[in-house]
């Protein structure tokens, strides 16, 4: 029943019985020959395969060369999302013609998922660095735009008026009054944008890039080296988990020097 | 209490004229948007058609899809392919996605059991599916499947799961003092009681479903509108890039309008979500 959490214990034991069944299924596909093992190798293989990559080689470089490759054109697509998304949404928030012009434009492009972008990135911007980036940065703009207009469009009406009594001109009240009020908001809308720039950027590298995770994979597929594949979804899946990490920890800190409950 | 009456009569009309406001605006930057895309590419030729087709051209790639076809088939064919795929890859991932939350929610022995396994595979985005997906079951269409089972399996279980655990205590302990047996309890508290969080998830698991399906088409099938794009990417084509990514943003568009009525439907005797 829902009503009573359990002892730790209890918790742990299940949780490590849920673990061991997972890898014991996996395992036992694999080790059984139900599945040939070129398809789904051991978890084993996959580790030794992973511990291998750390130093050899694949498509062009070595796994931590790849990632860092990755990682570069991921960070540059968020920071512009953030630099693009975070200032235009605060002005829609205070300016109510901008929020008029943008919100039918954002709506209509809305429906359009990321990934469809790629033809015209690799067009526009080549299937190098700008290209990917270009595909990050439709990921991860979206959150970046509507939290922070959320954020300046939902502050506390009184601090508004407050400061348009005192005579703040536009500016400023944008600066010293809706940025910082909007900031808890603003940062719950880069965590989200990380994660999707994340995913836009493995969708990217599967697509067009000449070196990356996501390129590693794709050769991987090209020659059925499943577990260079497998290596290449666990690193993709642990650098995420990172990302995802730090940024809780800054958002936690940040709420905490506010003095908001963590 | 006249004044009261019409001051409220003012806000309704307030109202109304913010409400005008904001079509008359919004149907001015269309048509100035429509109007700066002929001028960008025909009349001034500051865009050329290398870089972004001119309205003439992508009637033209419409026009060419439609009648003769692309890539294969017409975009009728295409545009249905996908829609077929979106729509069984999501409904396997909410049939299985939604019970499995559900208990997750109602059994903390599941939670227990399940959450580890479950926080290992989360990170790892559904795109990230794809390579091994093609590598196990080839380009056709169960590959796809699999694929955006992934991506939209894992949001349907999270809310799910959440919406249980959000329900209010006191009517489980109402219905649990009353006696009621384990499947009305399911069937007539539980779920409905975590609809408004179920369907909060399948919004996000049909969206990702439309974003592992393009990406999983553009990077290998025979048929669909990401393999329209595809081609279009590789011809050089961008009329038909265009006419690929409308497709794209309009089918988005209708199967979210769809989920949003049958969400409306399902949840009519809900207030909050009536607004």
């Amino acid at each position: 029943m829902a009503s009573r959490p359990l002892g730790l214990g209890e918790t742990l034991l299940l949780g490590l019985a849920g673990l061991s069944s997972f890898i014991g299924l996996w395992s036992f596909l694999s080790l059984s020959g139900i599945v040939p093992a070129q398809f789904l190798p051991g978890p084993l293989d996959v580790a030794s395969r992973f511990w291998t990559l750390l130093t050899a080689p694949f498509a062009g470089a070595t796994l931590p060369a790849h990632l860092a490759s990755s990682f570069q054109r991921y960070a540059y697509g968020v920071l512009l999302a953030a630099m693009i998304g975070i200032p235009l949404g605060l002005l829609m928030g205070f300016f109510r013609l901008l929020d008029d012009i943008v919100t039918p434009i954002f709506d209509g492009l809305r429906f359009i998922a990321p990934i469809a972008w790629v033809p015209f990135a690799a067009l526009w911007f080549g299937t190098g660095v700008g290209g990917p980036i270009m595909i990050i940065f439709a990921g991860a703009f979206p959150p970046c735009l509507i939290n922070a207009y959320r954020g300046a469009r939902f502050v506390e009406p009184r601090l508004v008026e407050a400061a348009r009594m005192l005579g703040t001109p536009s500016s400023r009240m944008i600066l010293e009054v809706l940025l910082p009020a909007a900031v808890p908001s603003i940062i719950a809308g880069l965590r989200v944008s990380a994660g999707l720039g994340w995913q836009s950027l493995v969708g990217a590298e599967l697509i067009v890039a000449a070196a990356g995770v996501g390129f590693m994979m794709v050769q991987a597929q090209g020659s059925v080296q499943t577990p260079t594949v497998m290596a290449g979804m666990i690193a993709i899946g642990l650098v995420g988990m990172l990302i995802d990490v730090l940024l809780r920890q800054g958002e936690g800190w940040l709420r905490r020097r506010r003095g908001l409950e963590s | 209490m006249a004044p009261l009456a019409s001051r409220k009569t003012n806000l309704a009309s307030r109202k109304t004229n913010l409400a005008s406001r904001k079509t008359i605006i919004g149907g001015l930057t269309v048509i100035g948007l429509i109007v700066l895309w002929f001028v960008l590419t025909t009349f001034t030729g500051l865009v050329t058609g290398a870089r972004f087709p001119s309205p003439a051209e992508f009637w033209l790639s419409l026009n060419q899809i439609n009648g003769r076809g692309y890539a294969g088939s017409t975009l009728a064919s295409h545009a249905l392919h996908s829609l077929k795929l979106v729509l069984m890859g999501f409904t396997v991932a909410v049939l299985t996605g939604v019970p499995l939350g559900l208990w997750m929610g109602w059994s903390r022995r599941a939670e227990a059991f399940i959450n580890p396994v479950f926080l290992i595979i989360r990170p790892i985005p559904p795109l990230a599916w794809i390579p091994l997906a093609i590598l196990w079951l080839g380009l056709g269409d169960a590959a796809k499947i699999l694929v955006i089972w992934f991506s939209a399996f894992v949001p349907s279980v999270i809310n799910a799961f959440t919406g249980v655990r959000n329900i209010d205590k006191p009517i489980l302990e109402a219905a649990r003092m009353l006696g009621t047996p384990r499947w009305r309890m399911v069937r007539e508290v539980i779920l409905p009681a975590s609809l408004p969080m179920i369907f909060t998830g399948l919004r996000l698991s049909l969206q990702a479903s439309w974003t592992t399906l393009v990406a999983a088409e553009l990077v290998g099938a025979l048929v669909g509108v990401g393999f329209v794009l595809n081609m279009a990417q590789q011809d050089i084509y961008p009329g038909m890039i265009l006419v690929g990514m409308v497709t794209v943003g309009i089918l988005g568009w209708a199967t979210t309008l769809l989920l949003a009525r049958i969400e409306r439907q399902a949840l009519a005797w809900n207030v909050a979500a009536r607004d």
